[in-house]
């Protein structure tokens, strides 16, 4: 039940990456512009054809699983919000059960019902706010209940609010022992809401603990170049210019 | 089945036998001398003719529009059309229309040729960026090489029949067109078919497809084996006939969940409607020469295309 990084090498992304992810946590994926966050997040989804190492789940080479098999178990959720057709909510959300093969009631309803959605069902793709297209996005991930959610930037575009509540379904989800990990700009939330964080520089893991420990001012200022200083505390960190 | 299926296939019962006695001369299957031979052997397999080409060409555009997440999409820029178009040129420049398969085989050529270079280019990576522009390179390159034959024809006759061949038509075509276009069309939209739960897939975008198990690859085989069948057969028996794939997803997407799964065979259906229907009215109108089909269809077409930019400026479609 593990999902294990080894020696990942993208050519001008990511320069020899190993972790180890485990379930029933949120981690968070740190890092400045170009760090290669996004890359790692593919590649743990098994979308990128790595230059070198390999993406392990359950001790089985992702590269190896078939692409269904594989998208069983991860869910993955891009940054980009895009719905080419405008459909309705629940058929946007039923396609989170094409690896099953299946439309199934139960993992769509109850998926629609763990965001709130379930009054929108019936609206269609291009009638929904940024918000309620951020957790139908969400909601069509649950709907193929993955073992592993990977979601690159899922708060961004969003306002506070939205972030927050966005949060709040990834930790329930978490708690139901699904592996979280997202990619986060912002440090805050990272600090706030995750149980670990991985901060990448340059391709390669600057830093991978606790919150308080990977986003250390000093780390931030290694990676970032930036000086800053947390104030707040623990569970309601706020980052300011030191 | 869903209902925009039952809505079609009902419009074309009822357009088929309507068809059948439609012309420059009306039939009374009563009174008519020859009535059965002039509907057995002339009307009928025109009409059904009309039926295949346009069905295909209805599939191909719905599929079309789905891959490229675009409803502007046409099955023509795959540039499957003007390869088979290239083909049946050939033919006619080296004088073969006369023999009964050479001009189809030719185009059929045409169209593999097309589509393997399209492969070739884009096919291992799969990206619908590259395979755009693929087909839009292979499509220039095979109108270049047309208008070269025409330019070159060797005698005045073979210029007209390459330029009339190119309005398509479906004058003077016999149940041998049919027998050489239905089993591939009807191949062509089985395969297109299948794609459908992929191209449902592909509404969340090509990373969120893939991560839910969608092979890029074998999409892009999928659809361009397909559209090959659909377009390729279609251009073999019936020369260009451009707009279908444009026109009909437009009509029948309103009447699905707008999912492109469910738009492939309704669409197939609409086609063979557009087509036969206005495969009729061109025999209908008085005029000197009968209206080449291409040719009443870009009439139909163009306005429509214009139209439809027209309500998508206005952020409408």
């Amino acid at each position: 039940m593990r999902l294990v990084a080894k020696g990942l090498v993208l050519e001008g992304r990511l320069a020899g990456v190993d972790c180890t992810l485990e379930p029933g946590a949120i981690t968070a994926i740190c890092g400045p512009n170009g760090a290669g966050k996004s890359s790692l997040l593919e590649a743990l989804a098994g979308l990128l054809s790595l230059d070198g190492g390999a993406v392990e789940l359950d001790g089985e080479n992702i590269a190896s699983l078939l692409p269904r098999e594989r998208a069983k178990r991860l869910g993955y959720l891009p940054q980009e919000h895009e719905i080419a057709w405008d459909v309705t909510v629940r058929r946007l959300v039923e396609l989170g059960r094409m690896p099953h093969g299946d439309r199934l009631a139960g993992p769509v309803d109850y998926a629609l019902d763990a965001l709130d959605i379930t009054a929108l069902a019936d609206r269609r793709a291009q009638s929904l706010s940024g918000g309620e297209t951020a957790r139908v996005l969400l909601a069509r991930v649950l709907a193929g209940e993955p073992r592993w959610i990977l979601a690159d930037e899922p708060l961004a575009a969003l306002d506070i609010a939205h972030q927050l509540e966005l949060l709040r379904h990834l930790r329930a989800e978490a708690d139901r022992g699904t592996g979280v990990i997202l990619v986060l700009h912002d440090l805050a939330h990272a600090m706030n809401h995750a149980d670990r964080v991985i901060v990448l520089h340059e391709g390669r893991i600057a830093a991978d603990g606790p919150p308080q420990q990977a986003l250390s001012p000093e780390r931030i200022a290694q990676c970032w170049r930036v000086a800053v200083k947390w104030i707040g505390e623990d569970g309601a960190r706020a980052l300011v210019a030191a | 089945m869903n209902r925009a299926v039952l809505i079609f296939a009902g419009l074309l019962a009822l357009a088929l036998p309507l068809s059948l006695l439609a012309g420059r001369v009306w039939i009374d299957p009563a009174s008519t001398p020859n009535a059965w031979l002039i509907l057995g052997e002339l009307r009928l397999p025109r009409a059904v003719l009309a039926i295949v080409v346009g069905a295909g060409l209805g599939a191909a555009g719905a599929a079309m529009q789905g891959y490229l997440r675009n409803p502007l999409a046409d099955p023509g820029l795959f540039g499957i059309a003007p390869g088979a178009a290239l083909g049946a040129v050939t033919a006619l420049f080296f004088g073969y229309a006369a023999s009964a398969w050479l001009l189809p085989a030719f185009a059929l050529v045409g169209a593999g040729g097309a589509m393997a270079l399209l492969a070739l280019i884009a096919g291992r990576t799969g990206g619908i960026a590259l395979f755009t522009l693929a087909g839009l390179m292979v499509a220039s390159l095979a109108g270049a090489l047309t208008a070269l034959a025409i330019s070159m024809a060797p005698n005045a006759f073979a210029m007209s029949e390459i330029v009339l061949w190119l309005n398509g038509a479906l004058t003077d075509r016999s149940w041998r067109e049919v027998w050489i276009a239905a089993p591939l069309v009807a191949l062509g939209v089985a395969l297109l078919w299948r794609a459908g739960a992929s191209l449902d897939a592909l509404t969340l975008g090509e990373p969120v497809a893939r991560s839910l198990g969608v092979e890029p690859g074998r999409l892009l085989w999928l659809l361009i084996l397909g559209i090959a069948l659909t377009v390729g057969a279609g251009v073999a028996v019936a020369g260009i006939i451009g707009f279908v794939g444009l026109i009909v997803p437009h009509l029948v997407r309103p009447l699905t969940d707008r999912r492109p799964s469910q738009l492939i065979l309704p669409s197939a259906f609409a086609g063979a409607l557009l087509v036969l229907v206005a495969d009729s009215v061109v025999r209908v109108l008085p005029l000197v020469t009968e209206l080449r089909l291409g040719i009443a269809l870009s009439l139909l077409g163009a306005p429509f295309f214009l139209w439809l930019l027209l309500r998508m400026r206005r952020g409408l479609a």
